[in-house]
Parts: structure tokens; C-alpha cells; sequence
């Protein structure tokens, strides 16, 4: 159990920073997701995190204790890769066994450790069995047995899912959800996949170009997103954006006007906005509703049925399209003219910065 | 295209697929065969395809031309250049494949351009050199310039398997907790031990086959397979049927050999050009 | 970045990287730079071993003597002609042979074996075999079959002495390209080849605009590979034609090799040599920067 500091992280690598000064907290055994687009800089903050990169200015710390120059192995982490890195040439036993044989463990406690993590991964059929003899998901059964026979304080996930189809992806995400939640260690988790994020974490850290942009609960950055880059990247299909003005300002919010002329009341507050400056508007593909009364017209381009619900991509008139979610025996059809209202109470404005306005009302489940 | 076409096809390019190849092979077919004649078989004329095989010439080449201390000084030097370079070029390959620094590309470059000195231009300096140290026809001194003139191509080759296994697993074995010995020992080689034993055996194969240093550094003493066989080029050694049983020993091992391991040696000779 | 791995925490693991590869670059160091500047050094000098009377700078006499030698001129074509011809034949068939290869018949496997096995015999072996057992006036097999078709046996090493020591190597070499060359045609992605066929491309255009790029830089590498041994070439001719009759055989290697180690003038030798170097070195910097290009990918 352990909890763990990032202090100002920096990563310079060929004279470019990619880690540009992380600083976070993570409370002894929170799950932990770091999303963000490839390039980001989350993997390498893990393999900071984990040793297999120098720390090049700042400081980490694992209880308390600075462990920059510490050896990976003394850091009390265990890693599961992306590749899983199982060594082909031992087998399923002997990958778990490795790193308790350098550890001194003696051998009769190795076999009682392995034996009873097998058990639990349901492993215990293959430990004589090579890596290549298993499928993608025992393997990475395997990757997950070698780390916990450690006993480690934290455990690191880099990108663990990735290799999998997307059915055993959303069998592996429950189980990996229900080990957290058994074993209450310290995770740290990293993923492009924001579905995987939203579903597992704790806590999210949402990374872009080396940089935290923000860090919160699921709900938090769903409802509360800090900026236009967390609102574009965390929900799916992502949010709608619209070129907004400002004419008008009150207690209760801010009034912004459309380019066709629809007005939306957003309950916002309204700092040093200025009537007539400019704005983007956001808004969930769930909070706009198709009503006949609804102030902004269009047309329906596609219509996407996924069953459960519908989605449907509706260009206004200036040409910008809207994703609508409806319910899935909603029955809009292509070129059908529609109207729309978005829900006001849930839509999001941003300034020229991209930076949110502050919601006046916290959502009940963000926290 | 019609079934039947395309069947006949098929067996046309087959046919010429196996004359090409049964011609080109035709020599070695037939050294092997003549191995197996008496000398009076060897050189009737016309030569007989249907002969009855004896072992006379083996008998015969086992017996007078000291042909096992050929043997032996050829193992003796072939093992001693590869386990030499492999001993060099292991450390070496590990440094560069998983260490990369700036000067690493120019580094490797620079090592293949030193293959590329032709032999023949630094024969004269070898040669004095090897009399004065009195290296001169021993088995060392041949190890030596086999061992030399080898190392780049298996650093090369090292260096191409060892790109190929996946860092994540070292990184795994350096979490749970391999030292830097441990992890070339445990984890690395036995993971490119497909590549390291098909690198042995191009070393193997060039040593064995070598033969301008061969003849250029030994007499009898020292000379290897390569420069004994050569001895049977003088027009009063003509026996068809020992020169035929001694050359057949003498490239049998690597034959086989290279039948073995053609997929990797074709890594090997390109530098990892071609895969 | 994903392909390195960084060094362990703290100095030593970074003078250890460098430590690991100092063996191999010294040793490599030293061979390659202490008999190069021995063979410029000879080159410049009066030195026979036999005649220690001569002695001393001789200043570019050496470069003069060999240059203007008719047998040097003689060897330095015959060294061109060896490399041109074998090239030619191994890579022209080289291609051709791989395409065959390719396709798939029956025992196509062991057929491919026996292509590629000359390459594996020792050149003293190669160059005695077709000496002896193919290309004996009298008793080689190949006089055997000219005379059951009713021609006259040639003596080849008499009278065709470089062609038949280029065939030689010929057949040495080829199945390095057919080896080579098989491979890359094999790595051909499949798609590829299937969807230049759902474009109307026949076999030849096929070859033409699919194969023959593919191959491009698998021929560029035998050439330079083939061409740094070919230049070379010296145990066949030892064996063959001891560079014969007259110097009708002999290219720079034996050239070098016969005045140095029979006429043991060390001078003359080292100037042949030097000339030998600077050769070589011109095709290896193309072959370098071929396999640079390809360490980038």
C-alpha cells in the first residue's frame, strides 16, 4: 500500500521536453487512469514512474521516500506491459517465478505464492505451458500473475488492453476492475481508450503534449471540463461545438446567441464576459432533444443505429453538423428536416482560450 | 486460365525448375559419386554413371594424407575465430542494439567498411607481421585473421537479432529486478539463441571455407581443409577418385550446415539488409 | 524512443554501455588501421626480401614500375572483366532463378537446396571440381559429352583461361544472388501481387512493375557484396591456372600475391596493394550508404 508524489516531473529528451512539470497526488489505493492522444508523454510518465526512464528534474516520491534514483526493482511496482514482455522462453511458472528467484524468496514460499495467484487467475491449468502457447487473454493473465506474486505497493499498467478484441476487452476491463477492488493496491493505469478510463478510474489524469490538463473524477471531467481539449476528448460520441455571442449577462448566467439566431440561456458564471465578445458553445450529443418547438433547425444527414439508442448527424444551416442522441426507435430518416433544443442547464461555454466558464451548479454525482 | 492449363503449366515450370537445379548441383553429385569410385572407374572415359562403390579412396585418403590433422587444425581454428568474435561481438551487439547513443550508426558503418579492406591489399604488412611474431603457420595466427576479418559481419548480425527482441521484456526483467549480467545471461540470450547459433555457423562456414589466408599463411603445419585440398591441384596428385573423397569430407560438414541455416545466413551476408 | 532501453540509474550504467563495446572497436581499430598505413608505408620503399641490398625511399617508383607494367594493365582488366562478367551472369540469372523458385512445384523445396548448395563449398573445392571432373580435356565430363555428340574436346583452361575461371565463379556466386534474391521475392507482400493481378497485370508486367522494384535493393546489395569478393578472387585461380598461361588469368590479387610472395619484392606488391584498397574503398562507400539507408528504415 503505498501513496505516491510526482513533484514538478520533467522529461527532456534530445533537448525537447516532453514531460512538461507533472505535479499529482495519488492516495494509497486509488485506482489511477493517464489518458490522453499517442504522443501525449503518458507512457513515458509511467516508465518514470516505474524507472525505466531517468527523471530529468523533479522529484518522485513513494511514501515519502525519493525514489528518482532508485532501481525499478526496488521501487516495490510491478508492471504490466503493453506487449505483456512474458519471456517466451520460460514458462508460465517460471515467468512469475523470476523476479521472486532474484528476490531470494525461498522456494517453498515461491510455490505456495504462485500456486495460490494461479489459482485465483485461473492460470492453474497452463503453468507448464509456454507464453506462445496461450491465447491473448491468458497472456495477459500471465503478465498480471507476475506482478501480483510480487506483492507490489503500486501496480503499473501500461496500455494493458490494447492487444485484445474488443469482447475480451470488456471482459478483461470487469476483471481487472474486480482485482482492484479485491486486492486495494495502488494502480496506476494508462490508456488511449477513454472508455476504459471512464469505466476503471478513480481518478483521471488527462495528459496532452506532456502537460496535465486536468485532473478529476470520471463525472467530474464528464460534467466539469476544464477546458475545450477534456471536453473533446472524454465522452463518446464526443461533445458538439458551436460559435457563440454573447448578448446579455445576469445572475443566472450568460445569454448567447447562435449564428442563426437561437438564443440559449447557460448558467454560467459570468466573470469578466463581455456582451458581444465571442464563445464557443458545447453540448453532449444526449442533451439536445429533437422538439418540434426547439429554436435551432436542420436536417438529418445520417442516421447511425446503434440498437439502444440512435445517433443522428444533423447539419444546421451554416453548415455545422450536430450530433443527436435519441432513443434507439426513434425514426429519423436521411434529408428529414428536424428542430432541436439544447438542454441549457447542461451545456458548456468556453472563452477564446478554450478555457471553461465555471457552471454555476455543480453535477450531483461530480463530486 | 483453364484447370488443365494451368496444371500443365504447373509441371512445365517444374520440370525446368528441377533440370536448373539438378544442373547446377551436377558438380557436387558428381564429386560425391566419384568419391565412391576406383581411380580406374574415375577416369574411364566415357565416365560411368553406374559404377560398383567402394570405399578405396576414403580408405586411401584416411590412410596416407594425414587427413584427420587437416581436419583438426581447421576445427581447432574455426572454433577458436567464432567462439573468439562471438566472445568480442555479444557485448559489443548489447551495447549497441539497447544502448544507442549518437555515434552508434557511424560506429557500426565504419566497422563494416573495415570488412570491406580487401585482403589482398593488406597481405604483404600481415604476412611480415605474422613471420616476425612467428605466427606464421600455426593454427593461432589463421585464428587470428579468421577472428578479424569476421567480426563486423557477426557484430552486424548480433546486432540485427538483438534489434529484434523486444526491449518491454528486458524492462520486465529489469522490474523484477535482473542485474545487467542477469539480464544477458537469463533474458537476452537465451531469447536470441536462434540468432547467436545461425551467426556461429556463418562463422563456422566462412573460417572453414576461407582460403586465401589459408594459402597464404600455412604450409603443412598449420594449413586448414581448404589449403590441403589445394595441394591436389599439382598435376602428379591427379587421382580422381582421393581428390573427390577428400573434397567431399572437407565440404560435407558445411554443406549441411548451410542447407540448415540458409534463411538466417541470407541476414547475415546482407547485413541485415534483406529479410 | 520505444526501441531503446535507458541505461540503468546513475553513471555506471552508461560507462558500462561503453565499456561493453571498447573491446570489439579496439581490436577492429588496430586491424584495420596498422596494416593499411604498413602498406602505404611499404609502398613508398625500396624492399625485397630477398635482396636486402635494396633499400631505402623509393619515393612513387613503385606506383611508376607497376603502372606502366603491361601485366598490371593486363591484371587490372582481367580483375574488371571478373567482376563484370559474374555479375552479370549471377544476378541476370539470379532474378530469374528466384522467380522460378518462387512459384511453387513439386519438390520445390529440395530443388532450391540444390541451387543454393555451390555456395557453401570451399572455392580450392569449387575450382578443383570443375578443373578436374567437369573440364579435364580427357576425362571431365564435359569433354565426355562433347565427344558423344561428336565434337572435339577443348582444353578450357588452355585456351579460354579467364572465361572458365569466370564461369567458375560464376557458379560460386550465383546461388549467393539465387539465395539473396529468393528471399526478397518471398517477402513480397501477397496483397500486392494479387491486386496488380486485379488490375490486368500479366506475369511479364508483373515482373516488370512489381517483382523487379521489390527487388531493387536486394540486387543493390549482391552487386556490392558479390563485387567486394570478386575483386578479390584468388584461390580459383590459384588452383585453376596459377594466373596462366602467361598472365593471361591473372587479375590484381594474384598480381600482388605473386610479386610479393614469388618475387618477394614487398614494395611493388604494397603499391598493388594500396591501388587494390582504393578500389575497393570507392564500391564500399556505395555499399555503405546502401546499408545506411536501410538502417534508417
Amino acid at each position: 500500500m503505498a501513496k505516491l508524489a510526482l513533484r514538478d516531473i520533467r522529461k527532456t529528451y534530445h533537448a525537447e521536453e516532453i514531460i512538461k512539470g507533472v505535479s499529482l497526488d495519488i492516495e494509497d489505493g486509488e485506482f489511477v487512469v493517464f489518458v490522453g492522444p499517442s504522443g501525449c508523454g503518458k507512457s513515458t510518465l509511467l516508465r518514470m514512474i516505474a524507472g525505466l526512464e531517468e527523471i530529468s528534474a523533479g522529484d518522485l516520491l513513494i511514501d515519502g521516500a525519493r525514489m528518482n534514483d532508485v532501481e525499478p526493482a526496488k521501487r516495490g511496482l510491478a508492471m504490466v506491459f503493453q506487449s505483456y514482455a512474458l519471456y517466451p522462453h520460460m514458462n508460465v511458472y517460471q515467468n512469475m517465478e523470476f523476479g521472486l528467484k532474484l528476490a531470494g524468496m525461498p522456494e517453498a514460499e515461491r510455490r505456495r505464492k504462485i500456486t495460490e495467484v494461479a489459482t485465483t487467475l485461473q492460470l492453474d491449468a497452463y503453468l507448464k505451458h509456454k507464453p506462445g502457447q496461450l491465447s491473448g487473454g491468458q497472456r495477459q493473465r500471465v503478465a498480471i500473475g507476475r506482478a501480483i506474486v510480487r506483492n507490489p505497493k503500486v501496480f503499473l499498467f501500461d496500455e494493458p488492453l490494447s492487444n485484445l478484441d474488443a469482447a475480451l476487452r470488456g471482459q478483461m476491463r470487469v476483471e481487472l476492475a474486480t482485482l482492484h477492488r479485491r486486492l486495494g493496491a495502488t494502480t496506476i493505469y494508462v490508456t488511449h481508450d477513454q472508455i476504459e478510463a471512464m469505466t476503471m478510474a478513480d481518478k483521471i489524469v488527462v495528459l496532452q503534449k506532456g502537460v496535465v490538463e486536468q485532473v478529476g473524477s470520471p463525472l467530474e471531467l464528464y460534467h466539469h471540463p476544464r477546458n475545450l481539449f477534456v471536453a473533446r476528448f472524454i465522452g463518446s460520441p464526443p461533445m458538439n461545438f458551436l460559435s457563440v455571442r454573447i448578448v446579455g449577462s445576469g445572475p443566472d448566467g450568460l445569454t448567447v446567441e447562435t449564428s442563426q439566431g437561437a438564443r440559449i440561456d447557460v448558467p454560467v458564471l459570468a466573470e469578466s464576459a463581455v456582451a458581444g465578445s465571442d464563445l464557443t458553445l458545447g453540448v453532449r450529443p444526449e442533451h439536445i432533444v429533437i422538439d418540434a418547438q426547439g429554436t435551432v433547425p436542420g436536417t438529418i444527414r445520417l442516421v447511425e443505429r446503434l440498437g439502444a439508442l440512435t445517433l443522428l448527424h444533423v447539419a444546421l444551416e451554416d453548415g455545422s453538423v450536430l450530433i443527436v442522441q435519441t432513443d434507439g426507435d426513434h425514426g429519423g430518416q436521411v434529408d428529414a428536416p428536424v428542430r432541436l433544443t439544447l438542454l441549457s442547464e447542461n451545456c458548456h461555454l468556453f472563452d477564446a482560450k478554450g478555457m471553461a466558464l465555471t457552471k454555476l451548479m455543480r453535477h450531483r454525482l461530480a463530486g | 486460365m483453364t484447370g488443365s492449363k494451368r496444371k500443365f503449366a504447373r509441371i512445365a515450370i517444374g520440370t525446368i525448375g528441377w533440370v536448373v537445379a539438378l544442373w547446377i548441383f551436377f558438380p557436387i553429385l558428381w564429386m560425391v559419386l566419384t568419391g565412391f569410385k576406383s581411380e580406374m572407374d574415375a577416369i574411364s572415359t566415357p565416365p560411368h554413371l553406374f559404377f560398383t562403390p567402394t570405399l578405396e579412396s576414403y580408405h586411401e585418403v584416411f590412410a596416407q594424407a594425414d587427413y584427420w590433422h587437416f581436419t583438426f587444425n581447421t576445427v581447432l581454428m574455426s572454433v577458436f575465430a567464432t567462439g573468439g568474435a562471438l566472445a568480442l561481438a555479444v557485448p559489443a551487439a548489447y551495447a549497441m542494439a539497447f544502448y544507442p547513443t549518437r555515434r552508434t550508426r557511424t560506429t557500426l558503418l565504419w566497422m563494416l567498411s573495415t570488412r570491406m579492406l580487401p585482403p589482398v591489399g593488406v597481405l604483404v604488412p600481415v604476412y611480415l607481421i605474422a613471420r616476425s611474431t612467428h605466427l606464421l603457420d600455426t593454427t593461432l595466427g589463421l585464428g587470428i585473421i579468421n577472428l578479424l576479418t569476421n567480426l563486423p559481419i557477426i557484430v552486424w548480425m548480433l546486432y540485427t537479432f538483438f534489434k529484434e527482441v523486444p526491449v518491454p521484456i528486458l524492462e520486465a526483467g529489469r522490474m523484477d529486478g535482473a542485474s545487467r549480467w542477469q539480464e544477458i545471461t537469463v533474458v537476452l540470450l537465451p531469447l536470441a539463441l536462434p540468432g547467436i547459433a545461425s551467426t556461429a555457423l556463418l562463422s563456422l562456414i566462412l573460417c572453414w571455407n576461407e582460403a586465401f589466408w589459408a594459402l597464404n599463411l600455412t604450409s603443412s603445419r598449420a594449413a586448414p581443409l581448404a589449403a590441403f585440398i589445394a595441394s591436389f591441384s599439382s598435376p602428379e596428385g591427379l587421382f580422381f577418385g582421393k581428390l573427390s573423397a577428400a573434397s567431399t569430407l572437407a565440404v560435407a560438414p558445411i554443406l549441411l550446415f548451410g542447407w540448415f541455416s540458409q534463411k538466417q545466413l541470407v541476414r547475415g551476408l546482407t547485413f541485415g539488409a534483406v529479410k | 524512443m520505444e526501441t531503446t532501453l535507458s541505461p540503468p540509474k546513475g553513471k555506471k550504467g552508461r560507462t558500462g554501455a561503453a565499456l561493453f563495446l571498447s573491446p570489439a572497436v579496439l581490436i577492429l581499430l588496430v586491424w584495420s588501421l596498422i596494416p593499411l598505413a604498413l602498406t602505404l608505408w611499404y609502398s613508398f620503399q625500396n624492399y625485397n626480401l630477398v635482396d636486402p641490398t635494396l633499400s631505402g625511399f623509393a619515393g612513387l617508383d613503385n606506383y611508376r614500375y607497376l603502372l606502366t607494367d603491361p601485366d598490371f594493365v593486363w591484371a587490372l582488366l582481367n580483375t574488371v572483366l571478373l567482376v563484370l562478367g559474374v555479375l552479370v551472369i549471377s544476378v541476370g540469372g539470379g532474378v530469374l532463378l528466384a522467380v522460378l523458385y518462387d512459384q511453387d512445384f513439386l519438390g520445390r523445396g529440395i530443388a532450391r537446396i540444390l541451387v543454393i548448395s555451390p555456395f557453401f563449398v570451399m572455392p580450392t573445392v569449387s575450382a578443383l571440381v570443375w578443373k578436374n571432373l567437369m573440364l579435364h580435356p580427357i576425362y571431365g565430363v564435359y569433354s565426355a559429352m562433347m565427344r558423344a555428340v561428336g565434337l572435339t574436346p577443348i582444353d578450357w583452361l588452355q585456351h579460354y583461361p579467364m572465361q572458365t575461371v569466370m564461369m567458375i565463379v560464376a557458379w560460386e556466386w550465383l546461388p549467393f544472388a539465387v539465395l539473396i534474391l529468393l528471399t526478397a521475392v518471398q517477402s513480397l507482400d501477397h496483397e500486392q501481387k494479387e491486386a496488380a493481378r486485379m488490375d490486368g497485370a500479366g506475369p511479364v508486367a508483373r515482373f516488370r512493375y512489381i517483382i523487379l522494384p521489390h527487388l531493387s535493393r536486394a540486387i543493390t546489395v549482391v552487386i556490392m557484396i558479390e563485387t567486394i569478393y570478386l575483386l578479390t578472387i584468388f584461390a580459383e585461380i590459384w588452383v585453376t591456372t596459377s594466373g596462366g598461361p602467361g598472365v593471361a588469368s591473372t587479375n590484381l590479387a594474384f598480381l600482388i600475391y605473386a610479386r610479393a610472395l614469388l618475387q618477394f619484392d614487398v614494395g611493388g606488391a604494397s603499391a598493388g596493394g594500396v591501388i587494390a584498397i582504393v578500389i575497393a574503398n570507392v564500391i564500399a562507400a556505395f555499399l555503405v550508404r546502401a546499408v545506411a539507408r536501410n538502417l534508417e528504415a
